[in-house]
């Protein structure tokens, strides 16, 4: 053979070689196919009740299973509350973990803290969801009465810390945020490191205080990515099911009052199934198609920011 | 005192603020420093705040649990589950059994096909845009909610087969999927490229070099990555509620039948407000908990021994 100096090896790929590396492909592209395969099965299987309903699936508030009216607007809306509520308590505490792990930490402890925090994700759902709705939710509400009576009589907050129930918005809201806490700090920990060392020693040795150098380096350097982790824990909180489903409370209804009972759609879902008629399963199906385009936008979003900043932190 | 009066005007990480004039510089000084000695005290303080929930749920969990799993060792884990609610006393037999076998078939099907995913990924995509689009949809895939992809493999398996171990296990093993090829990937490009060339340079084909240098090396990595799909697989509970249904008596045909796992039987206990029930709920929740924890501290152990080699 004349081709001696060629670096890669140039002879046929023997049969196995080839079957190998179509088992591979093949591999890939069932991530493909199972997406594909939800959205069309979810469509299909949900069109009776989308039809039966048409638009009003979407914008109507009343889910009423005897006159088979399926409104699913309340079940979004409490989706959306509660994981709104996880989110404004997790971005600060995860946050705080994931700089203090990398910015102010010794090097010994930066593995302890990593490890204790990553035990939150250990925790199963339904043992969050056990704890929540046998033991949390009887002080949790004499806890949110107090919040109510120093509010009560303050225009807009009067309403949204109203008259408190044990399983309610925030109930769910919090365990969703302590669900989600190791994601966020996780990756906003991961673009915190790439912060160039030049960069902070820069700004300490011109005398900024370390709070200073966090926020005239690390954070700006850093917010894309921690956008992106944010996202990412938000698609989480909204698809979370069965904490959710043992401590929103199973609650029909559109309120500002985030102390009160609600249902988030895979709630909804977990907790009507096995009662459901073929119509209302097909409607509950629904609302699983309506959540996974929910999550899907926002983790399509989440990725392209999360990409966005490796790619910047490439060049 | 001169050196003070211009670095007070930079907060900004060297860019120049519009501050120019330099106020009282002790105050100041002092000022600044005790706002930075706050904020960190209150990122130590986020990380007291975060643990303090999984201490009281552990503590609850050991404390409520222990005396069901305990009382009369190891008949919690063996007996079968009452048929009435209200009946005080174990057990959680079938849903052990049901947690060990689901979970292992669906690590059986989702190790290998994640594993070859990352191999994919990493050793034949690269950077073509196929693999960018696989890499980028299978980032997207972990954020499928549970719910939905149990749902899925109803629509597609369930109605046509009826309820069964599999099932769940299906539905376990695609969400574990995009965790394991990410997990993987990642410890694949750990691996030296050297390491490669030096198996081509002795005319080893590709997926020689694949399976017999570059897995073996990553291996460690690869079990620990795996093992933490798996400690999240043996607590879902969402997608088995239309695969498994539920039963009360052990049944170790994990292809055909109803079945049942600790998951399932916590989230329908939970539901009661019967003692009976609720012990069990504990009792299982501190199995449940107890298998998780296992998988995380050997996932360690293996990714520990696998960044000490390096």
């Amino acid at each position: 053979m004349a081709i001696t100096t060629a670096p890669k090896m140039n002879r046929r790929p023997t049969p196995a070689d080839s079957t190998f590396r179509y088992m591979c492909l093949g591999a890939g592209v069932l991530v493909l196919i199972v997406l594909g395969l939800i959205t069309y099965t979810m469509t299909t299987k949900s069109w009776d009740a989308f039809s039966h309903m048409g638009l009003s699936f979407f914008t109507d508030k009343r889910w009423d299973i005897a006159n088979q009216h399926y409104g699913a607007l309340s079940y979004i809306f409490g989706t959306l509350y509660s994981a709104t509520i996880a989110i404004l308590l997790a971005i600060p505490l995860s946050l705080g973990i994931a700089l203090f792990t990398t910015q102010v930490a010794p090097l010994w402890l930066k593995r302890p803290i990593t490890y204790l925090i990553d035990l939150l994700a250990v925790v199963p759902s339904v043992v969050w969801g056990l704890w929540g709705a046998l033991v949390l939710a009887a002080p949790i509400r004499t806890f949110f009465n107090h919040i109510h009576d120093i509010f009560k009589r303050v225009p807009v907050l009067g309403t949204i810390f109203g008259a408190a129930q044990g399983k309610s918005f925030s109930t769910a809201g919090i365990i969703l945020a302590v669900m989600i806490i190791p994601i966020i700090t996780s990756l906003s920990r991961e673009v915190m490191e790439t912060v160039p060392p030049t960069d902070r020693e820069g700004a300490l040795a011109l005398g900024a205080t370390r709070w200073e150098m966090i926020k005239g380096t690390v954070l700006p350097h850093s917010r894309t990515g921690i956008i992106g982790a944010v996202m990412l824990g938000l698609g989480r909180a909204m698809g979370e099911t069965i904490a959710a489903a043992l401590v929103i409370g199973g609650a029909a209804q559109i309120s500002s009052n985030a102390f009160a009972s609600g249902d988030s759609l895979p709630a909804v879902i977990a907790n009507q199934w096995s009662e459901a008629d073929t119509l209302q399963k097909s409607a509950l199906i629904g609302l699983a198609m309506t959540l996974f385009a929910m999550t899907l936008i926002v983790n399509l979003v989440a990725n392209s920011v999360v990409n966005r900043s490796e790619r910047r932190r490439a060049i | 005192m001169a050196v003070t009066t211009r670095i007070s005007g930079i907060g900004g990480g060297g860019q120049p603020t519009t501050r120019t004039v330099a106020p009282d510089l002790r105050a100041q000084k002092s000022w600044r420093r005790t706002k930075s000695g706050i904020m960190q005290w209150l990122m130590g303080a986020s990380i007291v705040v975060a643990l303090l929930p999984v201490i009281f749920v552990v503590i609850t969990v050991i404390g409520k649990g222990a005396s069901s799993v305990f009382t009369g060792f190891p008949k919690f884990l063996t007996a079968a589950i009452p048929n009435q609610e209200r009946k005080i006393g174990p057990g959680m037999g079938p849903a052990v059994v049901g947690t060990l076998l689901i979970t292992a078939l669906a690590t059986a099907i989702a190790v290998p096909l994640g594993i070859l995913g990352a191999v994919y990924l990493h050793e034949y995509g690269g950077r073509s845009p196929f693999a960018k689009v696989v890499r980028f949809l299978s980032n997207v895939m972990t954020g499928v909610p549970s719910i939905v992809m149990g749902l899925f493999i109803y629509v597609i398996f369930t109605l046509n087969f009826g309820y069964s171990g599999l099932g769940g296990a299906l539905a376990l093993a695609f969400l574990m999927l995009p965790i394991i090829i990410r997990s993987v990937e990642v410890m694949l490009k750990l691996v030296p490229t050297s390491l490669r060339e030096a198996s081509y340079a002795l005319g080893t084909s590709k997926s020689r070099t694949v399976l017999t240098v570059v897995l073996p090396s990553a291996l460690p990595g690869v079990i620990s990555g795996c093992l933490l799909a798996v400690a999240r697989a043996a607590g879902e509970t969402a997608p088995l509620l239309f695969t498994i249904f539920t039963v009360n008596q052990t049944n170790r045909n994990v292809f055909s039948g109803a079945n049942t796992t600790l998951s399932r039987q916590i989230f329908s206990n939970a539901l009661s407000s019967l003692s009976g029930a609720q012990g069990r709920a504990w009792g299982a929740a501190l199995t449940l908990l107890a298998i998780a924890f296992l998988f995380t501290i050997i996932a360690r152990i293996a990714s520990a021994r696998f960044s000490a080699k390096r």
